[in-house]
């Protein structure tokens, strides 16, 4: 026969400050495994809304990032025409060809500088980023000097402002407009028209991808041999869903294994904290559990009995490690994507699957705790129990 | 093996072996002064300690663990600092003002050459290949010049090298034995840590594929380098600047970065001044910055990551301070009546309270030790180096005695409110407790 539950619950509260700080202790370690898994979700999540399903990115050969990608003038004409682009509302193909550099830019409100993505575009083909829209200012203008700033980082870069002037080499561009897209990269970076932002920035007649809306996306395989194979192109095609979510691997790999290495120490001390807590548990009821037995409590009950007590603890502990963890869901924090080598903010993501996995840590927390302490409450030797103490 | 390498490994294994050893003989120790009778205070602490000893060691063991994590947190911060100090102060970088990713036009060597103050100036360009078999197996490649190898002698140390097919003299300041190297176009150096990674031997010919420069491109390792600084790292592929250009660039000699070494260190910011008013109006300006400025940038693209690493340590010495205060109030609780008895004999109020925070200080700080030695140790033996983006992982003194510091301080706090609960325990109750 089992030992209730209530039994368990009562020898909890019995010990409210034992408790409580074994709690703690499991609580913190949930807390930094769940913050890990947030972090690493919000950067993935937000170079995977980049992209979407129905468009198509071509780089050249080779190339693992747009920055060391590079394509010819002829080579995008040939991609712009193809059959298999989806044309605009204005009968012109829904295709961009991108200049992509990465610029030194002076930080606002603090000392330093970091990287920033300048990304020249088509104007006729800004379309093909349906999530693009501006919540400030207007569009730049076809030929202009003229740029317009991601609404992530036009607080964190200086003369980022609506009216502001930015110098790329030897040419001042007014910035006319902040954007937003749908929490996509793009929010990190600067954009203008292409003819202009070339030859300012020394790259005329040289792009790094095309990007264009498929007509039949689910087309795509035949289209990627049929452009791959063109001997005039040299490209590799992805669908841009899928290259966006590659550029993330490197960081969310990076952060993931960090998180682990770290809650897996740490959790080795909760565990000990646990089993103490156990230890010092069955040895202030020694008499009771030898009593248990007594009365014919199988041994096998009483251990798992205590493991119960333990993981109950542990489980207590992971609610409020999920407590801890969760007002730090939306937090935005920047870091280098180190595929673009430029900044890209981002904000935590407290996702249900962290939340989960971070209990399902603290359940195993409590069962490894507890496992030691529980056996030697089941392997009482009955006589010296019940006379000592 | 190097006299310094046998070091390494005998240090973390001295550790392994003193730290059970010293354990053994502190229990002895206790046991011979416990047979004499002469209960000096630290006698008692040591007997109260070894009455729960699965509980001590414990207690004992996650404030190992705890220190051991927040020590391996500040060797983040550590490595990060010290790829700092890799550049010295009397070398500059040049690079395009635009960023990193735009060349300098090859015409600025020589230029950069003739300002007064300048010695030499060496050409670095970034390759950023990858390994055919695991592209996620990172490891940096530079394409560079004679005179690159010339600034850079004072930090690599050939200890390795092919035989030149031909007696050809070496330019001066190069290292005699690279002369294998310099006459292959295709020749690599490469660091001897890389060189075990790969499990690569000298002479053989591997191959990388270009991301920048596409194609697929074939080196063959003509000599074997190690740091004579540590922070210097030993897992880079450094190859001629003149194959890339004729190959990958079509001979328009576009360049990464100049490395500039200055005469003066004490004038090197007047002549990184000099070198960008040069090109201050062309179509490529410069921005010049001494070495040490440059790796500085590197590290600040980490962004809030060093903040986060602090704020995780913060949180991982609250939970010790936690996982101690609690064993200290189990163990003070069981042990109520025991210190009525100690009342009864005698002791003072300030005594038992000594008695318990000296046990909690005991406690974590043999725990914290053993946890930041290990940590020390443990890490810089590993050679852990973040795939090759940070120099091997190392771990400061100063970070050390700061967990060491930090653990005691928390024994302190953890003891201080069961050592006042017993200091103000009355003797009645105390003895009238029943448990």
């Amino acid at each position: 026969m089992a030992l209730p539950i209530v039994y368990n619950l009562r020898n909890v509260a019995q010990r409210p400050v034992a408790t409580l700080t074994t709690a703690l202790g499991v609580s913190l370690t949930v807390a930094i495994f769940i913050g890990a898994l947030a972090l690493a979700a919000g950067f993935r999540a937000v170079l995977v809304s980049t992209g979407s399903e129905a468009n198509a990115i071509a780089l050249r050969k080779g190339a693992d990032s747009e920055i060391s990608s590079g394509l010819s003038r002829e080579a995008v004409n040939i991609l712009r025409a193809h059959p298999g682009v989806a044309a605009g509302p204005d009968g012109r193909p829904l295709a961009t060809a991108d200049l992509v550099v990465v610029t030194n830019k002076e930080r606002r409100g603090q000392a330093g500088s970091s990287n920033l993505t300048v990304r020249g575009v088509d104007p006729s083909g800004v379309g093909v980023r349906a999530s693009v829209r501006l919540v400030a200012g207007r569009m730049f203008e076809a030929g202009a000097d003229e740029v317009i700033v991601g609404h992530r980082i036009a607080g964190r870069f200086a003369n980022c402002g609506i009216g502001d002037r930015l110098r790329f080499q030897q040419r001042d561009f007014t910035v006319v407009g902040h954007f937003e897209a749908g929490g996509a990269a793009f929010e990190s970076e600067i954009w203008g028209d292409a003819a202009v932002l070339g030859p300012a920035l020394d790259r005329d007649n040289v792009f790094q991808t095309v990007t264009f809306r498929m007509k039949d996306p689910a087309r795509f395989e035949a289209l990627k041999r049929e452009l791959e194979s063109d001997p005039r192109l040299q490209v590799q095609l992805k669908r841009e869903r899928d290259f966006y979510a590659e550029q993330s691997e490197t960081f969310t790999a990076l952060i993931t294994g960090l998180g682990v290495f770290i809650t897996a120490i740490m959790s080795v001390g909760a565990i000990f904290g646990a089993a103490n807590t156990m230890f010092a548990a069955v040895g202030a009821r020694t008499r009771e559990i030898a009593t248990l037995l007594v009365l014919g409590f199988r041994p096998g009950a009483v251990m798992l009995s205590f493991v119960i007590e333990s993981i109950l603890i542990a489980l207590a502990g992971g609610v409020l490690g999920c407590l801890l963890a969760l007002p730090i869901n939306g937090i935005t924090t920047s870091t280098t994507n180190f595929s673009s080598f430029s900044e890209l903010a981002f904000a935590f993501r407290v996702t249900p699957d962290a939340l989960v996995a971070g209990m399902g840590f603290a359940f195993a927390m409590g069962l490894l705790g507890g496992f030691f302490p529980a056996l030697r409450a089941a392997r009482q030797p009955l006589a010296a129990a019940l006379r000592g103490g | 093996m190097s006299p310094d390498a046998v070091l390494r490994m005998l240090v973390p294994l001295a550790a392994v072996v003193a730290v059970p050893l010293g354990l053994w003989l502190v229990a002895r120790l206790s046991d011979a002064v416990q047979a004499r009778f002469t209960l000096s205070p630290l006698t008692m602490v040591f007997m109260n300690l070894s009455r729960n000893k699965v509980r001590t060691l414990l207690t004992t063991l996650s404030v190992t663990v705890a220190l051991f994590l927040f020590c391996t947190l500040g060797g983040v911060l550590d490595t990060l600092d010290a790829s700092i100090e890799v550049g010295s102060r009397s070398r500059l970088v040049t690079r395009n003002a635009i960023s990193l990713v735009f060349p300098v036009p090859f015409a600025y060597r020589d230029r950069i050459a003739a300002v007064p103050g300048v010695r030499e100036v060496g050409i670095q360009n970034w390759f950023g290949g990858q390994d055919p078999v695991n592209p996620r197996n990172f490891y940096a490649q530079f394409a560079v010049d004679e005179r690159f190898l010339r600034i850079y002698r004072r930090e690599m140390d050939i200890v390795e090298a092919t035989q030149p097919q031909a007696a050809r003299p070496v330019p001066e300041g190069v290292d005699p034995r690279l002369a294998g190297y310099l006459e292959d176009r295709t020749g690599a150096i490469v660091g001897r840590a890389l060189m075990t990674k790969m499990g690569w031997r000298l002479g053989q010919r591997v191959t990388v594929n270009g991301t920048i420069y596409p194609g697929t491109w074939e080196f063959t390792i003509r000599a074997v380098y190690a740091a004579r600084q540590r922070s210097f790292g030993e897992e880079v592929l450094y190859f001629p600047f003149d194959y890339l250009d004729q190959r990958g660039m079509a001979g328009s000699k576009q360049v990464g970065i100049y490395v500039i070494d200055v005469d003066d260190p004490a004038r090197s910011a007047a002549v990184a001044r000099a070198v960008d008013a040069l090109f201050e109006n062309s179509s490529a300006a410069t921005r010049t910055e001494s070495e040490q400025a440059f790796q500085a940038g590197f590290v600040s693209m980490y962004g809030n990551v060093p903040f986060v690493l602090r704020v995780i340590g913060l949180a991982i010495v609250f939970a010790i301070l936690l996982i101690a205060a609690n064993t200290m109030v189990m163990s003070i609780r069981e042990r109520t009546t025991e210190f009525g008895v100690l009342k009864t004999l005698g002791f003072r109020d300030g005594t038992v309270f000594g008695l318990v925070l000296a046990e909690a200080a005991v406690i974590t700080l043999g725990g914290g030790v053993l946890g930041a030695l290990l940590a020390k140790f443990l890490i810089e033996w590993s050679g852990f180096n973040f795939g090759g983006f940070l120099p091997p992982m190392s771990v400061y003194w100063t970070t050390v005695i700061a967990g060491i510091a930090i653990s005691f301080a928390v024994g302190a706090v953890s003891g201080l409110i069961p050592a006042w609960q017993a200091s103000r325990l009355r003797i009645v109750d105390a003895l009238r407790r029943v448990d």
